[in-house]
């Protein structure tokens, strides 16, 4: 059992197979991990489509497998793993965090409260939102 | 602070989300529990709005317009580093030391009372331009470091201390800076504060370098 951390959460993923720094996932656990789907002219999200690399070192699609690791590095985003291979994160670079900010447009998140209620930020668009952290340490 | 602050100024279609960076929601519960808010409160145990924000330390807040829009980006919430000078022995502060704390604190609040009522016309609320040129850097280590702290969390949720407590430090070299980071991975002391020997020769190695960097505000200590 492999656990997949993501911008849109965790998932388990039971039949996954870690080589290395490869992450071999089935098909369509890979698709509902990263959000890209394979495609005859390569990976796609939406309308973007991202041609496959040439070379063995650098496999990504082995018949009903996906290496989502490598697929990540080759987006240019960072992959970070625990020791055993059980945990991978499948992070956001700063290339694309930091372009996000220069938008202005304030990034979206979901957190949950107390009561374990989720909120959205844009839950509160229409009015100035002062966002302000504290912690209890 | 926040609670009055909201009550004060909730109808003129003002909001205080409060994020607690904390990666134990029950360490964040009484606190919450005591200050009982009306506005929202929330528990960000991954940190989220590092990665998103570049939130570096605590108390820092955003402000964000009606349609959504930075108007000033993460900087420190009317905090002052008054505790830097502070007796460490008999915790007593020098008094203009704690008239400059209640002077960055009312500079602030004041600033967000003058942004609610003149919106884009306030003063404090920065242009595209201004609001741009304040944007903390998020380059590629730090979110390399952001992903270890994630996977850091998520060990430390297994039992996993040791391997956690490798990422978490891995994490807090690539991203030194970052307070949240260092102070949720740090020894607390018996009031739950990562205010042991260590966060104090932390803080002495800042030197001239500020704790909470300045904040671009007129009549801002």
């Amino acid at each position: 059992m492999v656990t997949v951390l993501t911008e849109t959460g965790e998932r388990e993923v039971r039949d996954a197979r870690v080589d290395g720094d490869a992450l071999w996932l089935p098909v369509r656990d890979a698709e509902a991990a990263t959000g890209w789907e394979s495609r005859p002219e390569g990976f796609c999200r939406g309308d973007v489509c991202v041609p496959l690399p040439r070379g063995p070192e650098q496999e990504i699609l082995r018949g009903p497998s996906v290496n989502v690791a490598g697929l990540w590095r080759h987006l240019g985003q960072p992959v970070v793993k625990s020791a055993q291979g059980d945990a991978w994160v499948l992070a956001t670079s700063g290339r694309d965090r930091a372009a996000a900010l220069q938008s202005l447009q304030a990034p979206d998140f979901t957190l949950p409260d107390l009561a374990g209620r989720a909120h959205s930020l844009s839950d509160y668009r229409g009015r100035k939102v002062l966002l302000v952290t504290w912690a209890s340490w | 602070m926040w609670q009055a602050l909201y009550e004060e100024l909730e109808d003129r279609g003002f909001m205080v989300v409060a994020v607690a960076m904390d990666s134990r929601e029950e360490d964040a519960r009484p606190w919450i529990e005591v200050a009982h808010p009306t506005y929202v409160s929330l528990i960000d145990r991954e940190h989220r709005l590092a990665e998103l924000y570049g939130v570096v330390n605590v108390p820092q807040a955003i402000w964000i317009d009606e349609q959504g829009r930075i108007v000033r980006p993460a900087e420190a919430a009317g905090a002052y580093e008054g505790f830097r000078k502070m007796n460490r022995a008999t915790r007593e502060m020098p008094d203009d030391v704690a008239r400059t704390t209640a002077k960055a604190r009312d500079t602030y609040l004041d600033a967000i009372r003058d942004w609610v009522r003149r919106g884009a016309q306030s003063e404090h609320a920065f242009t595209a331009e201004q609001a741009r040129a304040h944007l903390p850097a998020l380059t590629d280590d730090v979110a390399r470091a952001q992903a270890m702290f994630r996977l850091g969390q998520f060990l430390l949720r297994r039992g996993r201390d040791e391997e956690a407590h490798r990422w978490l430090e891995e994490a807090s070299r690539l991203h030194p800076e970052s307070w949240c980071i260092w102070r949720q991975g740090a020894g607390k002391n018996e009031q739950g504060f990562a205010a042991l020997p260590d966060f104090w020769q932390r803080v002495d190695a800042l030197g001239d370098r500020r704790y909470y960097p300045h904040v671009d505000m007129r009549g801002m200590p």
